[in-house]
């Protein structure tokens, strides 16, 4: 009778801990954050004691020219890095995806930039980019070519630059396991029906690893929307508002300008894009998955 | 296919080492760059001809060293004591992100709590969720409404054993930052855990449920021995965020509890930047993500691409 009871309450003992945290540490603050951005807070007020002001933080934040600057340079920083790493990332794979050795020390070479902290990574491109002592511009110095203002003129495309160092490796070692498992039969056939190495990219490689490549890109694209240290420490946003991208804008907003109702709204901007983002990505996975299923069940029947 | 020809593989091999060098090179760069005085980074004698000097590392790690470094006067940097910190936060949390996170996969995958679905799709649900948007409602809340009251039974015996005034808040405290941490860690734990825990046989575990094994014995004898791979990718991962992490740590922290990356950047944004201190702590902060990286990049590969392959 009581082992019966004690099995009975055993699942909801093995994860009343996680539930218990999860609830307390992100789905209250996530409420919290609704409710705190339809007031105007500051940092010495409890939110009790903040003033209700219904929409106007996020009605300001619509008409605010320096909100829209910001959520440029977010999405054009996403684009080009999900877009430019997607590119490069497969192409390394489809072009390494070889048995030779070394190239478990090539992968392992390459988890490094992404384990390294982002504030790390930040410091040794604003060392890099220096505009006298850094490296870059001391080699095009060294070759009598004219110095780049990397983080001035430039700052975006510097930044955008140390993301596709970081992350790249990432897209590279994923599409890489999902080449390595796509079925041998369906590449042997193509190869005895004579079709030559690009077809065989276009045709039956990139699309059986479309599923593994959406979700890829999907992670990826998350993340390109947390970034934020690196820029930090690389720009602080600058000049001017060239590399400020929201997240930065809306730590800014709490702890420099001290509002917390806006910088709250501006969260919830945020999360709202992300979730478009997410759920247009996961509709489109799904589809894709059906279609893949599809072509697989049409090679495997043809091999 | 026909075999390669040595042509071609040397080809293979001229891009491969292309691309080491291309990742490591700046992490290489900074290594030797934190051995150099200031003098010798500025005036830029391009290269390796230069002596090497652990006066960075000295001064960076003044506040726990046993001797005095000669060239300081004064230890500004307190290093050491935020190494510690970073220390303290970073396994502290891994271990309970872990615990916690088994128990849940555990429960999750053997008594059907969810469908995979839903756990997946919560999972990235939370993934999606940028730290940035967690400052404001984390540092309201830490700061008003996770505190015990000063003049309550443990408020007030904390107060008087620590001192400090105001109400006990989780703001400040170690086990502030340990708390969001583990929240953002867990989700991502418990879907890398679901999928190891999916392939331990049933049988294993009904044979020793047989032989007398409660379900909590069942789990820590049975299942967690063998799910030892996933646990060291999962315990990689949650390390790495909780060591790395930056905003909500400088959010929450005081000036007792800052952690490593929160110093650099404090040091970093002044104008006048002392460039060999600077790198030695980055160094310092980024060892230890090396040598996981070295000891375990199977582990790190394989919890990597259960996130995306087995979605």
């Amino acid at each position: 009778m009581r082992t019966a009871m004690a099995n009975r309450l055993t699942p909801y003992l093995f994860m009343a801990p996680a539930a218990i945290i999860m609830a307390l540490a992100l789905m209250y603050p996530l409420g919290y954050m609704i409710w705190g951005s339809f007031r105007e807070w500051n940092p010495s007020q409890t939110i009790g004691e903040a003033e209700f002001v219904g929409l106007k933080n996020y009605i300001f934040l619509w008409n605010d020219p320096n909100f829209h600057e910001s959520l440029g340079v977010t999405l054009k920083f996403a684009f080009f890095v999900v877009t430019i790493e997607m590119v490069i990332g497969v192409g390394l794979a489809l072009l390494l995806d070889r048995d030779i050795r070394g190239m478990s020390f090539l992968r392992t070479m390459f988890i490094l930039p992404m384990m390294i902290a982002p504030v790390v990574v930040g410091l040794m491109w604003r060392y890099m980019y220096h505009p006298t002592v850094g490296t870059f511009n001391r080699t095009l110095d060294g070759l009598g070519i004219p110095t780049v203002d990397w983080l001035g003129q430039y700052a975006l495309m510097s930044v955008i630059i140390a993301d596709i160092w970081q992350w790249t490796p990432f897209i590279f070692i994923l599409a890489l396991a999902a080449l390595q498992s796509l079925p041998r039969s369906a590449l042997e056939a193509a190869r005895i029906d004579g079709a030559t190495p690009w077809q065989q990219i276009i045709h039956i490689k990139l699309p059986l690893m479309m599923p593994v490549l959406i979700v890829t890109a999907l992670l990826r694209l998350i993340d390109a929307f947390k970034v934020l240290e690196v820029i930090l420490v690389m720009t602080e946003g600058g000049p001017g508002l060239s590399t400020e991208i929201l997240a930065l804008r809306i730590s800014r907003t709490a702890t420099e300008f001290r509002e917390l109702g806006v910088a709250a709204a501006m969260s919830n901007y945020l999360l709202i894009l992300l979730l478009l983002l997410t759920v247009g990505m996961f509709a489109f996975n799904r589809w894709q998955e059906a279609r893949a299923a599809k072509l697989h069940a049409q090679v495997e029947e043809e091999a | 296919m026909a075999a390669p020809t040595a042509k071609q593989n040397s080809a293979f091999f001229a891009v491969i080492a292309v691309l080491v060098f291309m990742s490591v090179g700046p992490v290489l760069l900074m290594f030797v760059n934190s051995f150099k005085l200031d003098v010798d980074i500025i005036s830029g004698s391009t290269g390796l001809i230069f002596l090497p000097t652990i006066q960075n590392y000295e001064t960076a790690l003044c506040d726990v060293l046993w001797y005095e470094p000669e060239h300081l006067d004064f230890c500004a940097l307190k290093f050491g004591g935020a190494f510690i910190n970073s220390l303290i936060i970073a396994l502290i949390s891994t271990v309970l992100t872990l615990i916690i996170g088994c128990m849940a996969a555990y429960a999750l995958v053997r008594f059907r709590f969810m469908g995979r679905d839903t756990v997946s799709l919560s999972t990235l649900m939370v993934r999606m969720v940028p730290p940035a948007v967690l400052l404001v409602p984390v540092f309201g809340l830490w700061n008003n409404e996770f505190c015990l009251d000063r003049d309550g039974l443990v408020g007030g015996a904390i107060r008087e054993a620590f001192g400090g005034r105001g109400d006990v808040c989780l703001a400040g405290t170690h086990s502030g930052i340990i708390l969001i941490y583990v929240a953002m860690n867990l989700p991502f734990v418990i879907w890398i855990l679901q999928s190891f825990i999916v392939q331990v046989p049933r049988s294993l575990e009904e044979a020793a449920r047989v032989d007398g094994a409660g379900p909590f014995q069942v789990f820590f004898k049975v299942v967690l021995p063998l799910i030892k791979p996933g646990l060291a990718a999962a315990a990689i991962f949650t390390f790495r965020i909780a060591w790395n992490e930056y905003l909500l740590a400088s959010a929450l922290s005081d000036r007792d509890t800052k952690t490593v990356p929160i110093l650099i950047v404090n040091n970093m944004s002044e104008f006048n930047v002392e460039w060999g201190v600077i790198m030695a702590t980055g160094m310092l902060l980024a060892i230890p993500p090396i040598i996981f990286t070295l000891l375990a990049s199977r582990q790190i590969i394989t919890g990597m691409t259960a996130g995306a392959v087995k979605g």
